[in-house]
């Protein structure tokens, strides 16, 4: 009857989007006359941030104050098409479309400003604050509403713009299965510490130190409030959550939250992060997404850590205190590795 | 079966509505009175995504009658703020994005002010206890507990 301890290293390459059909996202951006823009997007943000991180690359490509833009993702019906909010493809193939369709806004909104000063589109820049000018002589100038409002009310054009991102579909090849299903990798790497109680089974996470590599962190609040809720996420799976505890058998299904076990907020262990920013060439503004990630390296990590603690291979998820003990079992006892 | 009339106090006003037979206060409130802070989650008391009070102390409003409210003070996230003034605990809840999805965030919000509300300087541990009924599933609980503990250190802009 003891308490192990043990520690378990886990790293992940993770695939940022999919193959399937080549995984498009389409966004439309549009002037109001008030000089403020609309971006619409199909896809929806369930609490990750995707408005945010849109609205702020849209901010950014058009040249605009983020408070002048709105992102608006109510319906899929009438929008722009998009595949979804999953595999961690929302800040990667929404934020792509999002550029080109800014783009297209952002050279309508200069051209409109070029007519109003009389100047070429091409000698304009805008300062981020809501003001276009020429370039080296600021007192040039109209600002975005004025020129917004030049294009509705008097030159008759629409500040508007298209965008699409698109991966052309990976086919397999028939002779050696190669294919290319990806464009962009994260990356994570996660060390866990357990206590394993050989008498009870049961595994406790008492630290998690990671380091998470996700391109540019566009919103770093942002990030790290995924990766940390995400790590949770993975945590619960690696040793509280399942729907079929005895799969294929269909005995003893949760119906409830009190038989669906996921960890209280006093089951947390310190979790240390490390952001690494190595911008990706195809991302917005090198952005990838942390999505899924945040889960993924936390689960092997806490297999390979009761491993080491009581010598235990534990090969289904989650980690029951009924496998470990099982597994204690099988061994004629706990065999820390440190120990070996 | 008759419907009961209930006159109780939500968020300092007095309010009177009818309750229909065995109708839980999680509905009344949201059907009856039109406040909908209190959310479904599970309704048999596991989330804490309804939770309210009932004269200062926490409650569960989907296990609790509504007619059991008559003349009492009941609580809800949105007594929190001032008109346009939020409480500590919102604009901390903000700063430290304690709020994913937010459809615990409301029930948090109660349990966090009643614990402040009877124990201004709680723990780290108090803090967890306080909110151990309340499920969350995005954040990861330390975002939460780390600006409820914001408040209770002085630290928030009141």
């Amino acid at each position: 009857m003891a308490i192990h301890k043990g520690r378990g290293f886990a790293a992940i390459n993770y695939p940022i989007g999919m193959n399937l059909g080549g995984d498009p996202s389409q966004a439309l951006v549009h002037s109001n006359p008030d000089g403020k823009f609309t971006v619409a997007l199909s896809a929806i943000d369930l609490g990750q941030g995707m408005k945010s991180v849109t609205r702020q690359i849209a901010a950014e490509t058009l040249g605009v104050p983020v408070e002048d833009v709105y992102v608006d993702t109510a319906d899929s019906d009438t929008g722009p098409h998009d595949m979804g909010s999953f595999a961690s493809r929302g800040t990667h193939r929404m934020g792509n479309a999002v550029i080109r369709a800014s783009e297209e806004a952002r050279q309508v909104m200069l051209e409109a400003a070029a007519e109003e000063l009389e100047v070429d589109a091409g000698d304009l820049v805008t300062d981020g604050k809501g003001n276009i000018h020429v370039k080296g002589a600021p007192s040039r100038s109209i600002t975005t509403m004025a020129a917004a409002q030049a294009a509705q009310f008097r030159q008759g054009r629409t500040i508007a713009g298209r965008g699409i991102f698109l991966i052309p579909l990976s086919a397999v090849d028939p002779e050696t299965g190669e294919m290319s299903p990806v464009t962009t990798f994260a990356h994570a790497a996660m060390l866990v510490t357990v206590e394993v109680d050989d008498e009870t089974g049961e595994v406790a996470v008492t630290d998690m130190q990671s380091a998470y590599e996700v391109g540019r962190a566009l919103n770093p609040k942002l990030v790290e409030q995924q990766l940390r809720g995400g790590a949770w996420m993975g945590m619960s799976h690696a040793a509280w959550e399942t729907t079929e505890p005895y799969y294929p058998a269909r005995d003893h299904l949760p119906e409830d939250f009190n038989s669906y076990l996921m960890p209280g907020p006093g089951d947390l262990a310190p979790h240390h992060i490390s952001i690494l920013e190595r911008p990706a060439e195809d991302g917005p503004y090198g952005g990838k997404g942390p999505g899924e990630m945040c889960a993924n390296p936390v689960l092997p990590a806490v297999v390979n850590a009761v491993y080491d603690a009581v010598g235990v291979r534990i090969d289904e998820l989650p980690v029951t205190p009924e496998k470990v003990l099982r597994g204690i079992r099988a061994n004629g006892g706990a065999r820390p590795r440190q120990a070996l | 079966m008759a419907k009961t009339p209930v006159t109780f106090t939500l968020n300092g006003q007095s309010k009177s509505a009818f309750a229909d037979p065995g109708q839980n206060l999680l509905d009344f409130l949201r059907r009856g009175v039109g406040d909908l802070t209190p959310k479904f989650g599970c309704g048999q008391g596991t989330c804490g995504a309804c939770t309210v009070t009932i004269d200062g102390e926490t409650r569960l409003s989907c296990l609790v009658l509504a007619e059991t409210v008559y003349g009492r003070e009941v609580g809800t996230a949105a007594g929190l703020a001032d008109g346009a003034a939020l409480d500590p605990l919102q604009t901390v809840f903000m700063e430290h994005f304690a709020a994913q999805c937010g459809y615990c965030t409301p029930g948090m919000l109660v349990s966090a002010r009643a614990l402040l509300d009877r124990n201004p300087r709680p723990s780290r541990e108090e803090v967890i206890e306080a909110i151990s009924g309340n499920l969350c599933r995005c954040t990861g609980y330390e975002p939460i507990i780390t600006a409820i503990l914001a408040v209770a250190e002085g630290r928030a802009r009141a």
